[in-house]
């Protein structure tokens, strides 16, 4: 019986759906359910998810559940990987999965720092890749691409200042699509 | 005497430390001389890569992998390219696939040279470093001869790699491994058994096999745990499966283990690269998928239709269906992943690295807690860390 099918069977975490492309498996679930659900799938015997490879989000501005995080999970001993989508709001507020999978708590951080989704009960829960004292969450979509401030030396005082960013041309998004709408490669295998 | 309590000394490592490995800030509390709590202050090195993904084409955002771990530079670029081709169902020739193994066990022995020599340097072995830098030297040169690049390479496209072998290049690779075995034994000779060497690594920074699975470890640190898992093996990709070869396991997880598997494991990516050399196939290098992959110099010299393609390809870029995946490979640190989402547009709405070398140091602070300040050193060294791929 294959992994998604076995988890049909033995999960009794409410899930909202169970998707297979290209092998592999997404199941996506609402917030309340989240932590359970990584609870059934490190200890339940199919299952035995005993690392967690990755968490991260996706941002839709546009989409009433803004962000969707995403969790990897490896079975070092079934060898068999899947994913987990958790579709939340923009002021939502997920549980920290660090009590079960120690990988987590830098993950999270990461999260947080990247798009500002914070997490409960995170034992530290501090930026993690951006400067100190930066401002905003660099991977949501409306995050400039070239940022707000610059660092650059000043002969004068002799440190380091932190300016608006000032850019001399700005930034040029070309659009390559073709204006008579080019398809997407299709699946023809 | 009544105890007294001691307020533990906070003390900084880095950024600029030479046995950091790069910019780790490490802010470290101190009780004397033993490690109560190490904090690693990444970021320094942050470029925003997977930000500036985004707003690239497909294959405008492949070369921002060679810039990750720039140690190993094409493992990375074969995780994207996979990625890339899983989404859009794309099949490599058997020849681009040899290829593509070729230099994934190249970008190992480069991975692993700088590796256990700078971990030597480290603690205290001079030798082997001066030793090692030539072997990488002959190394880069191999990249260079096949890419034009010693160190970005931007060889592995979607669909195959970019050009062909050139002549003369695999027999002088044959010759290479044949020699290179006696570099291997020669840095065994000065490590191995040595007294000073052992001391300062064996039974320091020791995991366990379930505490290293929890922290999130790959690759080399996982099996010199004793979890034997290697995703050539277990989840092979490309002609892994038709090549023989075999994975070392450590067996007590500590600093020690960590340099035996690299080792060995460098005799085995010998092994893999002198099959390779013996089997490679003739054919194409890269799919003729023109939508995919650009045609050559010469078609498009003549050809209308090819000069299109070149064009579209290098402006517009191709269009993957709809989908999520999450890709990896077994690169010299770990599990190199990478998370791609694709909205149907000629840019990746989503791509999200997953850095080996982000988890084997967020273990830092356990691994080091209760050591010497010394010992941190001998850590760090083993761990593997390169700041390109932490920070990304």
């Amino acid at each position: 019986m294959s992994l998604s099918n076995q988890i049909k069977e033995y999960c009794n975490v409410k899930y909202k759906s169970i998707k297979v492309f290209r092998n592999e498996i997404e199941i996506t679930v609402e917030k309340e359910n989240l932590f359970k659900m990584v609870q059934f799938l490190k200890d339940n015997p199919s299952c035995l998810f005993d690392q967690l490879s990755d968490i991260t989000a996706v941002d839709y501005p546009s989409k009433k559940n803004r962000y969707i995080i995403i969790y990897q999970f490896l079975s070092v001993t079934n060898n068999q990987r899947v994913r987990l989508l958790c579709p939340i709001k923009s002021d939502d507020v997920i549980p920290s999965v660090s009590k079960l999978y120690l990988s987590a708590l830098w993950s999270e951080r990461e999260l947080w720092d990247m798009f500002g989704i914070y997490i409960d009960g995170h034992p530290d829960l501090r930026r993690i890749l951006t400067d100190y004292g930066f401002q905003g969450h660099p991977l949501r979509k409306d995050f400039p691409l070239t940022g707000f401030d610059e660092v650059s030396y000043e002969a004068e005082s002799r440190k380091v200042v932190y300016n608006k960013v000032k850019l001399t041309q700005d930034y040029r998004d070309f659009d390559f699509n073709s204006p008579w709408g080019a398809e997407t490669i299709e699946d023809n295998k | 005497m009544s105890d007294t309590k001691i307020k533990p000394i906070t003390m900084n490592f880095g950024p600029q430390h030479p046995a950091a490995h790069g910019v780790l800030r490490l802010v470290m509390e101190m009780d004397g001389e033993i490690i109560k709590r190490a904090d690693p202050h990444i970021g320094l090195l942050h470029r925003g890569t997977e930000k500036l993904i985004e707003n690239k084409t497909y294959v405008q955002a492949l070369p921002y992998f060679d810039r990750l771990d720039y140690v190993s530079p094409m493992n990375q670029e074969h995780a994207y390219a996979l990625a890339i081709e899983r989404l859009a169902n794309i099949d490599v020739p058997l020849r681009g696939q040899y290829i593509r193994v070729l230099f994934c066990e190249i970008g190992r022995i480069l991975n692993h040279i700088l590796n256990i020599t700078t971990f030597a340097i480290d603690v205290g072995a001079m030798t082997p470093l001066l030793w090692g830098f030539e072997e990488r030297e002959k190394l880069m040169e191999f990249y260079e001869r096949v890419s034009g690049a010693r160190l970005h390479a931007s060889y592995i496209r979607p669909g195959g790699v970019h050009q062909d072998l050139p002549d003369g290049l695999l027999e002088d690779i044959d010759v290479w491994a044949d020699e290179f075995v006696g570099f291997i034994d020669d840095v065994e000779t000065l490590l191995t058994e040595n007294r000073i060497f052992k001391q300062r690594t064996v039974d320091i920074g020791t995991v366990s096999r379930d505490e290293a699975l929890a922290l999130g470890f790959s690759g080399v640190l996982l099996r010199a745990s004793g979890v034997k898992w290697d995703l050539r093996k277990s989840q092979p990709y490309e002609v892994y499966e038709k090549l023989d070869f075999d994975i070392p396991i450590g067996k007590t997880g500590d600093c020690y283990a960590r340099y035996l598997v690299r080792m060995e494991e460098m005799r085995q990516s010998l092994k893999l690269i002198k099959q390779v050399v013996n089997q490679i196939p003739n054919g194409d290098y890269i799919t003729d998928d023109k939508k995919i992959a650009p045609p050559k110099r010469s078609e498009m010299k003549g050809s209308m239709e090819a000069l299109l393609h070149h064009f579209k390809l290098y402006t517009e870029g191709f269009r993957p269906p709809k989908g999520r995946t999450y890709t990896c490979v077994e690169a010299p640190k770990g599990e190199f992943g990478v998370i791609l989402e694709s909205d149907g547009s000629n840019k990746p709405y989503r791509c999200k690295i997953r850095a080996p070398g982000f988890y084997s140091l967020a273990a830092l602070d356990y691994l080091s807690k209760g050591h010497m300040l010394a010992d941190s050193v001998a850590i760090i060294g083993s761990l593997d860390i390169v700041f390109g791929e932490i920070d990304r």
